[in-house]
């Protein structure tokens, strides 16, 4: 029996040109990108073209573009960088209570440092309102976050009006986490007012351990590891050349074809959907097919109420069907979604949910084979369901 | 039937008599040339003038690269309409809706090229001007002295409206006055030099003068650069690399510091003219402004310019710091400029360089080195590195794997 792999959340497959050119890139320019001698000249080239490729890409400058280890460190650079840089008197912040554990925890840490946290809510598709924006606004807030993409139900939020509302207060920055959302979404950095984005190679079928940070000019960041002066002294540390090309190659490859890949995706969510409802024990959370435009394409979120997640997932993976319990690094906790939570869907679901991601590998049969497993598993299951109460 | 136009205005080159013609043609190949990625566009040529049909291309990227081609003087986004006066008063109103910011003020002017119209000049002024008016709240007419001037050029084939025109590069168009060495340094002034030089119609060679190995591969970088920035505005150019390094240690050698800087001057010129005449170049182009280091003095000058017989061209000369900073800047060259990388001249910069130096003495040094001298700027010459720049060329070789990574 076939493995399939449906959590492309967690981490995508590794595209196979990008895994040839990240091993010859790191045989050839082996160099320090910072080293002075031709072979060093010859790898930051190489940094140079890739940072110009994913400029290009979000039609922001080169100098916008600031290599990380990842969508973590972006995050943490964004909203730790942000108020190490400024003064003491704005330190209000206002960020989504369905962020990303590396927007969410960080705020958190903020929070302790006595840092002022406003938690937007959200409605029950997990949807920030743009009037809960501008009514948390405050003399001395700093930044507003909130990601593009759930990773959880693949909500998409509503980026373009937060930041037009926000073109009113300048003083106030604006992070996107858009780590789930690169080559399924479209992004609009500059038109839709975004000061800040974040994005990990990995989900978009590139290299592990690295990402970037578009920061628009002008935007001062505390660096928050002291080191070296590369990426223009906001992050030091030795660039991770094999990475940073294989992603602006994966970037390429990702965005140059999303129309079409959307449309494709939104085919198989559809069918997804479709085989989903008649399993009268699953429940979708998030947007359905009849409101594609305010969810990615790639991602569907079910809820088995009174039957714990991690039953369903081992049982899935026994049947060859791999996908995760909310996101994959808060999975191995047994609290319910705090995503799912926020959206007010009640411990029943939010502690019950499974999540199926997929991508470019996967074609209608697949989905059918999924839907197949996903019915034989909870007729297993069934005996097992505790009371619903 | 409304469709989008660009005219375009040639410069001086109007008043250039029998030759005008070729002039022209150049200038219209140039004007295609820089337009390429637009295909769909449409080119017609009249007395003096370009008309392009932009027939779905989006007018404000290409008007973008209009404005760095030579010889266009000024251009304006035309709408060309039929001869129904209903028709010819909605388009007016339409381009003078498409000028930002919103003028105030306006002033209506018609021509009528098509004698055989119903309506003169001045009825028609006040028919598609009265419309305007009525359908533009705050605008007023001010003849004197408008923010705006609509004008209407009624034709034979149509009738073309047009309310905004944009300054562009002015100038000659590339090559017309022939060709020039452009002395390119990785410095703030020489690009400056080249762009004006070539906005003057010259085609520019750049020329230049590298110590590898006592200087790093990035200065080289830095010069390609700079070159494939004055590439941009000339379709391509031609990098002479000259290996200066050991003419230079010779110079250093003759003890007379404080004159090694006006020895390396007279040197390249001496190669720079040499490397003209195989290329075919009637001048040498200079990034010298007067007073600005020792070398660019009154006194040095006339010392290291003495004994070469091509025009030396310094179109700096006479500019203040701040105004080639502020060129640069426009020409994006600045940023490349300042980046810290050491040049052939850093290496041996006295502490104390003549600013008056003696030609007597010069000429005494260069005649006891005598035929080793000849020899070194033969061996210059000849050793001389040639790579041809576009804007997007990058000039090292595993450009071929780069391509396939990204």
């Amino acid at each position: 029996m076939d493995t399939l792999y449906f959590d492309h959340c967690a981490s995508t497959p590794i595209h196979g040109r990008v895994a040839e050119t990240v091993l010859e890139v790191m045989k050839i320019h082996f160099a320090n990108a910072a080293a002075l001698h031709r072979a060093g000249a010859e790898a930051m080239k190489l940094v140079d073209r890739a940072r110009a490729g994913i400029a290009a890409g979000f039609r922001v400058k080169p100098d916008e573009v600031v290599f990380t280890s990842g969508g973590t460190e972006s995050n943490n650079l964004a909203l730790k960088g942000t108020i190490g840089s400024l003064a003491r008197s704005a330190k209000h912040v206002i960020v989504s209570s369905v962020e990303h554990a590396s927007v969410y925890r960080c705020a958190k840490q903020l929070e302790e440092q006595g840092v002022e946290v406003t938690w937007l809510p959200v409605d029950r598709y997990g949807s920030v309102r743009v009037e809960d924006v501008t009514a948390a606004l405050r003399a001395d807030t700093a930044l507003v976050s909130v990601m593009h993409v759930n990773n959880e139900t693949g909500t998409v939020q509503p980026i373009r009006e937060i930041g037009e509302a926000l073109a009113r207060y300048p003083q106030v920055r604006f992070h996107v986490d858009g780590v789930q959302a690169i080559g399924k979404v479209p992004v609009r950095f500059r038109e839709w007012g975004i000061d800040m984005y974040s994005a990990s190679a990995h989900k978009f079928q590139g290299p592990k351990g690295v990402g970037f940070l578009l920061v628009r000019e002008g935007l001062a960041l505390a660096p928050l590891l002291a080191g070296g002066s590369q990426e223009a002294g906001v992050r030091g540390g030795t660039h991770n050349v094999p990475g940073i090309v294989g992603m602006a190659q994966a970037f390429r490859l990702a965005t140059e074809s999303m129309p079409e890949r959307r449309e494709r995706m939104f085919r198989l969510r559809r069918r997804l959907l479709e085989l989903a409802s008649t399993i009268p024990e699953l429940v979708l959370n998030g947007y359905g097919a009849e409101e594609e435009e305010k969810t990615s394409p790639h991602v569907v979120n079910l809820s088995y109420p009174g039957m714990r997640p991690e039953v369903l997932v081992h049982m899935l993976e026994k049947h060859g069907v791999l996908v995760s319990t909310q996101s994959a690094c808060s999975s191995k906790s047994l609290q319910p979604s705090r995503v799912l939570s926020s959206m007010g869907l009640g411990e029943d679901r939010a502690s019950g949910s499974i999540r199926i991601s997929f991508g470019d590998e996967h074609d209608e049969r697949d989905i059918d084979t999924l839907g197949e497993r996903l019915r034989m598993t909870v007729d297993k299951l069934k005996p097992l369901e505790r009371s619903r109460g | 039937m409304k469709e989008d136009w660009i005219l375009v205005r040639f410069g001086e080159l109007t008043i250039k008599g029998r030759n005008r013609g070729r002039f022209e043609d150049m200038l219209v190949r140039q004007v295609k040339q820089a337009l390429a990625a637009y295909p769909a566009l449409k080119y017609t040529k009249t007395f003096g003038r370009l008309y392009i049909q932009l027939n779905g291309e989006p007018y404000e990227p290409a008007a973008e690269r209009l404005k760095d081609v030579f010889g266009i003087v000024s251009f304006s986004r035309v709408i060309r309409c039929g001869h129904d006066l209903q028709d010819i008063r909605e388009t007016a109103l339409q381009a003078i809706r498409q000028v930002e910011p919103a003028p105030k003020t306006f002033k209506m002017t018609v021509r009528r090229a098509w004698k055989a119209y119903p309506h003169d000049s001045q009825e028609m002024n006040h028919l598609v001007g009265a419309h305007v008016l009525r359908n533009t709240p705050d605008l007023k007419v001010d003849v004197r002295n408008p923010d705006t001037e609509l004008k209407v050029d009624i034709q034979p084939e149509g009738t073309y409206v047009y309310a905004s025109v944009e300054q562009a590069a002015g100038g000659f168009p590339l090559g017309m006055n022939g060709k020039a060495m452009l002395l390119l340094s990785g410095g703030i002034d020489s690009p400056v030099a080249g762009w004006m030089a070539m906005r003057k119609g010259l085609e520019i060679e750049a020329v230049h003068f590298h110590s590898y190995p006592f200087t790093s591969e990035q200065a080289k970088e830095k010069v390609v650069t700079l070159a494939q920035r004055l590439a941009y505005y000339g379709g391509s150019i031609k990098l002479h690399l000259v290996p200066f390094t050991e003419l230079q240690t010779k110079l250093a050698q003759t003890g007379q510091e404080h004159l090694i800087i006006t020895l390396m001057r007279r040197s390249m010129l001496k190669i720079a003219e040499k490397l003209a005449a195989k290329r075919g170049a009637l001048a040498i182009v200079t990034g010298d402004s007067l007073g600005q280091v020792a070398s660019q003095t009154l006194g040095s000058m006339n010392v290291i310019g003495r004994d070469t017989s091509l025009p030396l061209l310094r179109p700096l000369v006479m500019m203040d710091k701040l105004e080639i900073i502020r060129i640069a800047e426009k020409l994006r060259t600045y940023e490349t400029s300042i980046l810290p990388y050491e040049d052939c001249c850093t290496l041996f910069v006295p502490k104390s360089p003549a600013t008056n130096p003696n030609l007597g003495i010069v000429l005494k040094i260069e005649s006891q080195l005598g035929a080793e001298l000849e020899r070194l700027v033969d061996e210059a010459v000849n050793g001389t590195e040639t790579v041809v720049l576009t804007e997007n060329s990058r000039s090292d070789a595993p450009a071929a794997a780069e391509d396939k990574w990204f």
